[in-house]
């Protein structure tokens, strides 16, 4: 019995692995298959800004000896010009992502004139790849950096010099709290069609929305000492700076931030995206 | 269902006109004082103990049925209220006073209301003598003879009852002893500011794709809201009427140093209150002031249908998170409120000893 028992496994086991690696064939070979006979996705509608300098609030924590103090603003100095998609990524643009297996489905009515939300860094490191590989283009989403420099004047500076050197916890709290109370009046929770909130003065529209952008840019820590000037970053790339109205600081994989900190703080409305290309 | 819940309406209407008329209150040779109800969580003026004899409170609580916004994505409720604040306005007086309530259910109403006090005793509480139409009012006399926080409600009949609760219609008394509160060993407790806290479930229907319905009438509602309400599973549960109603700007203000009585009432289901770095002082968690509070608790209960009291005395300056410490409920469903503390820190209490930077080689090894 034992022996007819091993022996009809063995033969399964081959079977089986026979399968795997025809799945397996048709796994490799699928994504080259359909780069040949799948149409390519359209070239999304791209603004070219020109290089130019301009001074950048530093994102991530600083500490200088211990305290916490205000980011440096940081003198950027001459920016290469950069290619960015004039509109954020709409709900019909990703539906054909996932359409074509590049995405993971999200809940979206596939609306060509509405911005795709609920997608995580992931999600939309995930388009960017699809892009590419339809288009032949290489497009990836920007740096904090680089948004910054696109946003232009819809570019919010975050410091918040006041608390600055500040260690008292309860003054810093309520600081920020304060802030973050005076942000939330008026906004529109729910995402607006593409073009609701105007053009900046490059032509991109909708910056600093309602609908925050992911960047690759991830959140650090600088730990400066005065007395040697020397500095340490601490690096979490699990977390990723997401900007728009006000910058924030969101889990790659988190699709709805619905909280800040622990029971404080404003969290984004609506997480989404733009990406630029790498000429 | 809406022609029996019209039936069971016209059948208890009946019973009011039978019950007689309702007694003038001029027997009792009682001083008079007419007290004017503030929404919540603010607590209108009182005296903590008094050294006055008993008297008739006069409070007028209207029904209210209106359309209110429940979150920031602007979710519309078909809600129903008391003196038009999700929870209704709490009601304070002292052991001994007779409450005299009028209620009123204004012509633009489209249901007959009437009002269930947990400290009052008998016809359900009140709800047997006050059930009036639009259009109408009815005055209650009831006397406190017990002390504590205690809940009141809508209870209409049948569907009804539960309903009016999940749309809103609740509120709070607190009866307090003449002579104030007082901890275990019968030593004086007082405070410096009041807030009251009606912590509401709300059980709005999804449409097929899954967002929020909105309804033009109560009526429309119903039915879509009574099957979403049997699952027993709320689509939110907020202080204050609304996701967000008492945080931000609408924080609630303390100062370091400062005794806040927090009271909370749940007209349906448990709550379990928690202060985020912070304690209750002193909980009466039945929230009836003849047993001893319960002291340095770091959640308490609130059974649902009932009231509960703390004090606490804020130590450090901040914010502080009023959660369901059902994390799920506080953050996901909306169950959190701030208290915003102005004051010093006190670094005793707490200090970062080290700021935050990478972590050191030797000491992970240790």
């Amino acid at each position: 019995m034992l022996s007819r028992g091993v022996r009809l496994l063995t033969i399964w086991l081959r079977f089986a692995a026979a399968a795997v690696v025809a799945a397996l064939a048709i796994a490799v070979l699928a994504p080259a298959l359909s780069l040949w006979s799948a149409p390519t996705a359209p070239i999304p509608d791209l603004i070219t800004l020109r290089p130019g300098s301009f001074a950048y609030r530093a994102a991530g924590e600083y500490l200088r000896d211990a305290r916490p103090v205000t980011a440096p603003l940081l003198a950027a100095g001459q920016t290469p010009g950069l290619s960015v998609m004039r509109q954020q990524v709409t709900e019909a643009d990703y539906q054909r992502c996932v359409d074509a297996g590049g995405c993971a489905p999200v809940d979206g009515d596939a609306s060509p004139d509405r911005p795709m939300v609920k997608v995580s860094f992931r999600d939309a490191e995930a388009y960017a790849a699809w892009l590419s590989r339809s288009t032949g283009l290489r497009f990836r989403l920007p740096s904090d950096r680089e948004w910054a420099y696109a946003a232009g004047s819809r570019f919010s500076d975050d410091a918040v010099p006041e608390i600055s050197e500040v260690t008292d916890p309860g003054r810093r709290a309520l600081v920020l709290y304060d802030k973050g109370a005076d942000r939330a009046d008026g906004s529109v929770k729910a995402a607006q069609p593409i073009g609701s909130f105007g053009a900046n003065e490059h032509g991109l529209v909708d910056l600093a929305g309602n609908v925050w952008e992911w960047t690759t840019t991830c959140f650090e820590r600088h730990s400066l000492t005065s007395a040697t000037e020397a500095e340490t970053v601490t690096a979490n790339c699990g977390v990723r700076v997401v900007e728009g109205r006000h910058r924030a600081y969101i889990p790659d994989f988190i699709r709805e931030p619905r909280a800040g900190g622990c029971s404080v703080g404003r969290p984004p409305s609506n997480l989404g995206f733009r990406l630029v290309r790498d000429d | 269902m809406t022609i029996s819940w019209k039936m069971i309406a016209a059948t208890t209407l009946v019973t009011v006109v039978f019950s007689g008329p309702v007694a003038a209150a001029d027997d009792l040779n009682l001083p008079r004082q007419k007290i004017d109800l503030v929404a919540p969580p603010y607590v209108h003026a009182h005296e903590q103990a008094t050294s006055e004899g008993p008297k008739i409170l006069e409070f007028r609580l209207v029904a209210e049925e209106k359309q209110m916004v429940i979150d920031e994505e602007g979710t519309k409720l078909r809600a129903m209220t008391f003196n038009g604040s999700i929870p209704g306005p709490i009601l304070v007086v002292h052991e001994g006073d007779y409450v005299e309530v009028t209620l009123v259910n204004p012509a633009t109403n489209t249901m007959p209301h009437n009002i269930d006090f947990h400290s009052a005793s008998g016809a359900s509480g009140g709800g047997d003598l006050t059930l009036i139409g639009p259009g109408e009012q009815v005055m209650l006399r009831w006397k406190a003879t017990r002390t504590g926080v205690f809940v009141y409600h809508c209870i209409p009949g049948g569907p009804m009852v539960p309903w009016h609760i999940a749309s809103g219609m609740s509120g709070a008394v607190m009866v307090l002893p003449r002579d104030g509160l007082k901890d275990g060993t019968g030593k004086r407790l007082t405070y410096d500011r009041a807030y009251y806290l009606g912590e509401q479930d709300f059980y709005v229907p999804r449409d097929a794709k899954g967002k929020f319905k909105s309804y033009t009438t109560h009526v429309d509602a119903f039915a879509d809201t009574m099957e979403v309400m049997h699952k027993l599973i709320p689509t939110h549960v907020v202080f204050n009427g609304a996701v967000g109603a008492l945080t931000g700007k609408n924080a609630m203000l303390a100062k370091v140093g400062e005794t806040v009585l927090i009271v909370h009432s749940q007209a349906d289901r448990d709550s379990r209150p928690h202060i985020v770095g912070g304690h209750g002082d002193y909980v009466w968690e039945t929230g009836k002031f003849s047993n001893p509070p319960q002291t340095d608790l770091e959640t308490w209960f609130i059974r649902g249908g009932s009231a509960g009291a703390a004090l606490y005395k804020f130590l450090q300056p901040g914010i502080f998170a009023y959660v369901n410490h059902n994390m799920i409920e506080a953050f996901e469903l909306g169950a959190t409120a701030h208290f915003r503390v102005e004051g010093k820190w006190n670094d005793d209490l707490m200090t970062q000893v080290r700021a935050p930077g990478p972590a050191r080689k030797t000491e992970l090894q240790q």
